[in-house]
């Protein structure tokens, strides 16, 4: 009987040995959060802009930003309506400027790290914001283009 | 009992609990000795060289990763390629352009990096066109075929594309001499009126364009291989020829009667001196050369209507012809230029020449014999050494940097290791099987990288799972930084490798363009902005102005299109960002997709047979919304009144 409690025993020890390592291996349990209430207009987002100064509107700055944004943004953008992603008219009322350059010059990183660009990649049933290499020079003066549609 | 009984239950549990408990990764442990840990590139890491490997028969180049052996692109070169729209797209269409008209297919052969100093550049690869005879030039920047030109008087562009020491020439020699220029003559009259053309086709260092420089009219042999001199011998290109006995039939058994044929050793600076004092002659010849024109984003043909040639008997010095057993293959010159190798596939030994005794003997005019004016220097006073039995059917050598050279012998089917000042064998590794080509990347270069060697074999037999009866073709790592080369690894290669080039990733990964840039974009059908898409007829012509961009076309709803219209769809990649290319196919072409790179416009021709409603779609998988990027276009009888419109709603 002795024996056999010695071999049970090498038995548990050698049984938890080897099942105690698959148990580190577990993952553990995933933990939802409710998303916090976010202020878009105090909501920065993600990317190379950290904060911006805006004065009044710089008309000249305004008009470039007219041509570039429809260089490169008119294939999924219109001003008045919705299209293959949201209007513009009125953007600036409804979004922080530096989360707006960041969404021009980080899509793709925004869109997985920022709650309000991942909602609206959602609502626009996943169409993804197309990262065009713009500098932050043509980013600044889309920017300013966009202050103009009210 | 009962206890004897559990007993034996428990210990066979625990022998099981202990077996089954050895974790997974012991049991297959990659151990210091394991080659396998020396091929192995971990997921999202890349490979140290770049191999650069012929497509054979497949008309094409291949990249691969090294040590890995990673297939990463085909690049259409002399094929069409329904997949990239190679040879069917209205831009590329011209690149397959010849004197005999398009063709869709070759036989390309031997891969060539760019070199400055002696050393690969990165800049671009040449590759030759075997059959119809043509060069191309790679750009790897971009990865794709910039330029192709074709030789003229060549019948069979073997003994090419070998490059000098500062990209100043790429040779192309024919392997097949005919009447030059052509003419409707007996075979059997092949002594009298066949010559080999040795052709030289200039660099510009700026762009890269290429141009017939010059052709030397050699006697009718079959020129086979070739390789430029570096260092001291810089300015000397040398070409093997076997059929020195000029037969035109049963060559298998009637070329291979002589001791020895030659190595034409030929002095390219004295070329360039006896152009310029006018001592050539210019003869009519047809020929094309087709060019990528990077700010219309399209291939253009220009058509060549005659050749300067250099006569050997005008031109002393030269051309000198070193003997060598027996039907040389290859011909490979050593780091430092003064070593000559010639693989004679049936000779027991292998000839090394010496360039300074080559030198000595052409300076004490110790000539053999004159044939057609070239001097024939005496075998003994330029061999440097005998490699004695080193193997059966040299083929091909290239060096490590370290003194050494590596041989591929086809019929004992294996690559051996010599000593390259004194001859002596070193080691020597089987190759599965037949082996034909090799490369260490830098290997025909002033420095090679060394480490590792990829042998190009001619036969896999029994290596892969069997695929019916052809097999693939095949390539083998071998790992030469030690004494002894050790076989690392097996991949399989398209079409039948002919030779290839290796050099280090950092070469050519930092050049590597990731998108084209709109603004930089001057085709002719460009739309650069989406309001600018439209439909123009031009009588029987319609041009289909389309843009696409994630993920849709613009227009998508086309109508009045007419049976019997030459419909051009010319599609612009709006994006701007990299790796985002988009397709675009439309039902019943009769030619292929278009693969469209971001910033890039490409035209496909549609000629619709029947009235209809017929979709065009995205081919390449672009985004979640991807299998909504579609459109129609409505086709009417030819006769009809639609009219046309076009939409995107």
């Amino acid at each position: 009987m002795r024996q056999y409690l010695l071999l049970m025993s090498l038995f548990a020890f050698l049984f938890m040995a080897c099942g105690g390592k698959k148990e580190k291996n577990k993952t553990s349990p995933i933990t939802r959060v409710a998303p916090k209430k976010i202020d878009p207009l105090k909501d920065k987002g993600v990317g190379p802009i950290k904060s911006l100064k805006l004065t009044a509107i710089d008309k000249k700055l305004a008009e470039k930003g007219k041509k570039e944004f429809e260089a490169n943004c008119t294939a999924c953008h219109k001003v008045d309506k919705n299209y293959i992603g949201p209007a513009l008219k009125g953007v600036t009322e409804r979004r922080n400027p530096v989360w707006i350059m960041n969404m021009i010059l980080n899509p793709e990183v925004m869109v997985k790290k920022n709650q309000l660009a991942k909602e609206l990649l959602v609502k626009f049933n996943g169409a993804p914001m197309a990262n065009q290499n713009l500098t932050e020079e043509q980013a600044r003066s889309i920017l300013e283009y966009f202050r103009t549609l009210k | 009992m009962r206890l004897k009984h559990l007993l034996l239950l428990m210990s066979a549990c625990l022998i099981g609990i202990t077996f089954s408990c050895k974790p997974p990764s012991e049991k297959g442990k990659i151990s210091t000795t394991d080659v396998a840990s020396r091929v192995y590139v971990k997921p999202g890491e890349y490979d140290e060289f770049y191999a650069i490997i012929s497509g054979g028969f497949s008309g094409q180049l291949s990249i691969y990763g090294l040590p890995s052996g990673r297939l990463l692109r085909v690049i259409p070169v002399f094929s069409q390629d329904p997949e990239k729209a190679y040879g069917y797209s209205e831009e590329t269409k011209p690149m397959l352009n010849t004197s005999f008209g398009f063709i869709p297919w070759d036989d390309s052969h031997h891969p060539e990096l760019s070199m400055t100093d002696g050393v690969p550049d990165g800049r671009w690869v040449f590759i030759n066109g075997n059959n119809t005879p043509r060069i191309a030039r790679i750009d790897l920047t971009t990865f794709e075929t910039a330029e192709i030109i074709e030789i003229p008087n060549s019948g069979g562009n073997h003994s090419s594309p070998f490059i000098t020491e500062n990209s100043e020439y790429v040779v192309a020699g024919t392997r097949f001499s005919v009447p030059i220029p052509q003419k409707d003559i007996p075979i059997n009259t092949y002594k009298e009126n066949f010559k080999g053309a040795l052709s030289f086709i200039s660099i510009d260092p700026k762009d890269g364009e290429m141009d017939v420089a010059f052709q030397i009219l050699m006697p009718g042999y079959d020129y086979d291989l070739a390789h430029a001199g570096k260092g001291k011998s810089r300015d000397w290109v040398f070409f093997t020829c076997y059929n020195s006995e000029q037969e035109h039939s049963l060559l298998e058994v009637n070329a291979s009667q002589k001791d020895k044929d030659f190595i034409a050793a030929i002095n390219w600076k004295k070329a360039e001196e006896y152009l310029k004092q006018g001592k050539f002659k210019t003869m009519p010849a047809e020929y094309l050369r087709n060019y990528h024109d990077d700010e219309k984003q399209m291939a253009f043909s220009e058509r060549k209507s005659s050749v300067k040639v250099l006569i050997p008997s005008d031109c002393p010095d030269l051309v000198y012809y070193l003997p060598t057993p027996k039907s040389p293959h290859g011909v490979d010159v050593d780091p430092t230029g003064e070593y000559i190798v010639g693989n004679g596939k049936l000779s027991s030994d292998m000839s090394v020449h010496s360039f300074t005794k080559m030198m000595e003997a052409i300076k004490n005019k110790e000539f053999e014999t004159t044939i057609d004016g070239i001097p024939v220097l005496k075998y003994d006073k330029i061999l440097s050494g005998i490699v004695k039995q080193p193997g059966l059917g040299p083929l091909h050598t290239e060096f490590d940097g370290r003194g050494n050279a590596y041989t591929t012998f086809f019929i004992s089917s294996e690559v051996v290791k010599w000593d390259v000042k004194t001859k002596e064998i070193l080691d020597r590794q089987p190759c599965y099987y037949s082996v034909g080509h090799l490369m260490i990347p830098g290997g025909d270069s002033k420095k090679p990288w060394g480490k590792y060697l990829v042998a190009m074999n001619k036969i896999t037999k029994d290596r892969y799972l069997p695929t019916g009866p052809e097999l693939t073709q095949s390539a083998q790592l071998y790992d030469i930084s030690g004494d002894k080369m050790e076989l690392l690894l097996d991949f399989p290669t398209i079409g039948e490798p002919h030779y290839a080039q290796g050099i280090p990733a950092n070469l050519i990964e930092p050049n590597s363009v990731k998108y084209y840039k709109l603004e930089d974009n001057h085709h002719p059908h460009v739309i650069r902005k989406e309001n600018e898409a439209r439909v123009e007829r031009k009588g029987k012509e319609v041009h289909v102005y389309l843009g696409a961009i994630r993920s849709h076309f613009a227009p998508d709803n086309i109508e009045g299109i007419k049976v019997g219209d030459k419909v051009y769809f010319h599609v612009t990649n709006l994006e701007q960002d990299w790796d985002v290319p988009h397709g675009f196919s439309v039902m019943g072409a009769r030619n292929s997709e278009l693969l469209i790179m971001p910033g890039q416009t490409e035209s496909l021709l549609w000629e619709p047979m029947r009235p209809g409603i017929f979709p065009f779609y995205c081919t390449d998988f672009c985004s979640a919304l991807h299998q909504e990027m579609q459109g129609y276009i409505r086709v009417s009888p030819k006769n009809s009144k639609t009219k046309l419109k076009w939409s995107l709603d």
